[in-house]
């Protein structure tokens, strides 16, 4: 059964319309990211999600429930949905244990942050940080620290869907990717389902199970990430999801003929002119005369953990943006001659 | 004091910070890609609120109805034949050399004295920032009471800007130290960097980022000026507002009144326009936005010390003489009268003084409610109109206002004429902007964002109330009540227009004893004001650091 289902759901502000009929379903403990440039309405999704924006249209439902659509509307407070906002939003006048027991149930005698104690203390170390934050104010923390304060406060009411908002976009390289490991953890332990929102590949990749790809209000493509990576259904979504290079050639059977030589094809192969899609690592640099064709290395460009190697072929036949990622200290030297030798199949889409 | 002078104050103070930080360059954003848009979301408001908002607007643009209204009634002829009169012209040019004297002498000293106390390394710059605010605790009428029982002379054009410069460069000091504390180092360490000197890169970098904060000071002042009552009838300088009310006690004429006042509020409009000319298409970023870096003070050097005399002469000015002398009249006073009847009748007004604030301070809460909540949760053109219309009929002269609401009662509802609830209602109207600014800003500290995270963690709307609006917005908006009651409590033109009979504040009492010159028997409610000011001190001063 499916924690969250969205059917056709037509949503926007005021007159514009940002969402054009979007369909998603994420599993009961599956984690789902939705990708997207900035403006695709990735936030106004979520806000449909956890209820701070009514679709004009379609269906939401959340555990099996209808929370809007079909004459059905259910309050944001309602749901059982942890929302972790794009900008934390943690309460100022609060303190951080104040701020993770503030979802959860207030008894006659409780009093804020303290009855909730073991509770916060559990919340705390779900998120790894240290049990003396408890007492700090919120503007005493750093940026990731406070964006695991909010996780923590989206996760203590238990909720069987966690939505995350970007929640790592204002961090810097480093802690981002110690919050999003953390974060990761702490889902995985709560076992709620996940929906996180980002416009970064790589965090979407490494972090959830299935991705959604969120273009102009509809899903472009739903699937894991090996998927979507190595089997995108069109070139766009191929080039969104990392680099890639559009040769075009003849295509016959699962045959692809282009510059490069005769390639083996993937997807929707018909005859005749087509774009084919080579990602850079499917580039092997061999011996001169080795590969099927042999190219001049024009530029190297360093990145410590691999260089790419931009090549221009001998033949003199134009290939723009051809380049190999090359891994580790193998890098050529500009203005040597290589041979290519092309790994895998190359994905083919209409021309 | 019957302008609002601290609503606008903080607007301008708000208005001060536009040259502040931008906001960050995402730095984790790929080059390619573009930032996110953040946009408030703009939900059209319910009808009750906008209604209500629309209500409390078209109250605070009665008066200037009404007085425009009256002063069309009689035959245009005679209208035409008052306005001409050389009384007028005199009238005229009198409100204008005061003008022109004492917003440039206000602009100086406030500028200057902020600048000093917040880019320098003048000794204890905390004790000099309250200092320069200080001259607000003591009401201008008083100040002038003092500088008149000390030299009887001074009387007239000069004694007028001396005493209303030193009352009221407060109004650009504040706006202007509050900006100069929110700029960023960066541009005038830029400056500094391409060889420029650091008085230079104060004039070329921060200078004209002053602009917005200087023009608003300036428009407080001059605002203040055209409705100044208490200092010129002491000073016996005749301007329109002073002239409106001679009017009224000669003889109540509608019509007349009615003229001059449309006079003044010409003046109020020319000013108002001025005003926005001279601000310049100057941006509005939001205080506080991200800290940046203060710059290193400026080393005064062997100017430390003439400095020090500057701000102590305006300090003694300002605050010290006006100060020693109530006091020294209230010494003499309980020399003569030993038996102390005095001090029942002090409390007694105090009593009623306080009673009249805190009424007309809740008041003035409950109506700009609306108007705030319809700008933070529904900004739109609708909400700013609203917004503008309570502004401007604020900045209008209690003196007009309180015509204005004798005019309509008498003629309306002639049941509240006489009744504490028209000077409650004048109050409010005229300290609004006030409520209003402190209540956005309230709000503004409780965002929806805070409000939604609330509700998703299953918080109703009642609990969202409770649990984090109420005690995020509390500190502002008691803040703004607590402005606006301490501006009733020294109110002057208006209550002595609107005040049942049988009412007395301490305003009013420090206004009849001085009327027949018994200075000993004004001192005690002048010490009491001014002892009830000293908070307005504080709160502004947090206006600064904050
Ligand atoms: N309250 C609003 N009123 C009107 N338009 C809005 C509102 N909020 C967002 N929009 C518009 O809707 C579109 C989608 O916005 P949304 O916030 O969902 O984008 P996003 O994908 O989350 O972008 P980002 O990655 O920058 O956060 C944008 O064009 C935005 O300008
Ligand atoms: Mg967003």
């Amino acid at each position: 059964m499916s924690e969250v289902r969205l059917s056709g759901v037509r949503a926007g502000y005021g007159d514009v319309e940002i969402l054009h009929g979007v369909d998603l379903a994420v599993p009961s403990g599956g984690t789902t990211a939705v990708l997207g440039d900035s403006g695709s309405g990735k936030t106004t999704l979520l806000k449909v999600i956890s209820g701070f924006l009514r679709p004009d249209a379609g269906q939401v439902q959340v555990g099996g429930r209808t929370v809007a659509g079909d004459d059905a509307w259910v309050a944001p407070e309602r749901r059982g949905v942890g929302y972790v906002r794009q900008d934390g939003g943690l309460f100022p006048h609060l303190s951080v244990a104040g701020n993770i027991a503030f979802g959860l149930p207030r008894t006659g005698i409780a009093r804020r942050g303290r009855a909730h104690r073991d509770r916060v203390l559990e919340l705390l170390d779900l998120v790894e940080l240290p049990a003396d934050v408890a007492e700090r104010r919120p503007d005493q923390l750093s940026g990731g620290q406070q964006q695991r304060v909010a996780l923590a406060r989206a996760l203590a009411p238990r909720p069987d869907l966690v939505l995350l908002d970007e929640p790592f976009s204002s961090l810097d390289t480093a802690l981002r990717t110690a919050t999003r490991e953390a974060t990761a953890r702490a889902l995985q332990a709560s076992g709620a389902t996940t929906l996180l929102v980002t416009h970064d590949q790589g965090e979407a990749m490494s972090f959830a199970d299935e991705i959604a790809v969120l273009r102009q209000g509809a899903f472009g493509q739903i699937a894991p990430p090996r998927t979507i990576y190595g089997e995108p259904v069109d070139a766009h979504i191929a080039s969104f999801m990392g680099e890639a290079i559009p040769i075009h050639g003849l295509a016959s059977h699962n045959q692809f003929r282009c510059a490069l030589g005769n390639l083996e094809a993937a997807g929707f192969v018909t005859r005749g002119a087509v774009v084919a899609i080579l990602r850079p690592e499917q580039l092997r640099l061999v011996a001169p005369g080795e590969g099927s064709v042999d190219a001049r290395v024009s530029r190297v460009t360093y990145f410590g953990h691999d260089s790419v190697a931009d090549l221009e072929l001998v033949s003199g036949t134009p290939l723009k943006g051809l380049r190999a990622r090359v891994v580790g200290p193998e890098a050529p030297a500009v203005g040597d001659t290589v041979g290519l030798w092309v790994v895998g199949p190359v994905r083919v889409f209409p021309g | 004091m019957s302008v609002s002078s601290s609503g606008t104050l903080r607007a301008a103070a708000a208005a001060g910070a536009a040259g502040g930080p931008g906001p960050e360059p995402d730095r984790q954003r790929a080059p390619g890609q573009r930032a996110p848009t953040r946009r408030r979301p703009r939900r059209p408001a319910s009808p009750v609120l906008a209604t209500l908002a629309t209500l409390v607007a078209a109250l605070t643009v009665l008066p200037v109805a009404v007085i425009l209204v009256r002063a069309g009634s009689g035959p245009p002829g005679e209208a035409l034949d008052y306005l001409v009169r050389p009384r007028i012209g005199e009238l005229l040019a009198h409100t204008g050399w005061l003008m022109v004297l004492t917003v440039p002498a206000t602009v100086v000293l406030g500028v200057g004295a902020a600048w000093l106390v917040e880019r320098t390394d003048l000794p204890v710059p905390g004790l000099w920032r309250t200092l320069m605010l200080a001259p607000l605790a003591v009401p201008a009428f008083v100040s002038a009471y003092a500088w008149i029982s000390v030299r009887p002379g001074l009387v007239g054009l000069g004694g007028a800007v001396l005493v209303t410069t030193l009352a009221y460069f407060p109004f650009v000091f504040l706006p202007v130290a509050a900006l100069l504390r929110t700029l960023d180092a960066g541009e005038e360490e830029i400056a500094r960097s391409l060889g420029v000197g650091p008085v230079g890169a104060f004039f070329r970098t921060v200078l004209p980022r002053l602009r917005p904060a200087v023009s608003g000071g300036a428009l407080l002042v001059a605002l203040h000026l055209l409705a100044e009552f208490g200092v010129l009838e002491m000073m016996r300088y005749q301007t329109f507002t002073t002239a409106i009310l001679q009017q009224y006690a000669v003889g109540f004429s509608d019509v007349r009144g009615s003229l001059l006042a449309t006079v003044l509020l010409v003046l109020c409009l020319l000013v108002l326009t001025v005003e926005v000319a001279a601000r310049g298409r100057a941006r509005v970023a939001r205080l506080g936005a991200g800290a940046g870096r203060r710059p290193l003070p400026l080393p005064l050097g062997r100017w430390t010390v003439p400095a020090v005399a500057a701000l102590g002469a305006v300090v003694a000015l300002a605050v010290v003489v006006p100060v020693a002398v109530v006091a020294r009249w209230l010494l003499v006073g309980t020399r003569i009268r030993v038996e102390g009847a005095g001090l029942g009748d002090l409390l007694l007004v105090t009593g009623s003084t306080v009673g009249l604030a805190v009424l007309g301070g809740l008041l003035a809460v409950a109506l700009g409610l609306p108007g705030a909540v319809l700008l933070d949760r529904h900004p739109g053109p609708f909400a700013v109109l609203v917004e503008r219309l309570t502004f401007l009929a604020s900045s209008l002269p209690g003196v007009v206002v309180a015509l204005a609401l004798i005019t309509l009662s008498i003629s309306l509802v002639p049941g509240i004429y006489q009744t504490a609830l028209l000077l409650l209602l004048a109050y409010a109207i005229l300290f609004l902007p006030r409520a209003m600014v402190a209540l956005r800003s309230g709000l503004a500290a409780a965002p929806p964002e805070l409000a939604e995270a609330a509700r998703s963690l299953g918080q109703n709307g009642a609990g969202v109330l409770g649990r984090v609006v109420l005690p995020l917005a509390a500190p502002s908006v008691l803040a703004g009540f607590v402005l606006v009651a301490l501006a009733i409590s020294t109110e002057l033109t208006a209550t002595l227009l609107l005040a049942p009979t049988g009412v007395e504040t301490l305003a009013l009492a420090f206004w009849s004893a001085t009327a027949e010159l018994d200075y000993a028997a004004a001192a005690p409610f002048a010490a009491m004001m001014i002892a009830l000011s000293v908070p307005l001190t504080v709160l502004l001063r947090r206006q600064i650091t904050s």
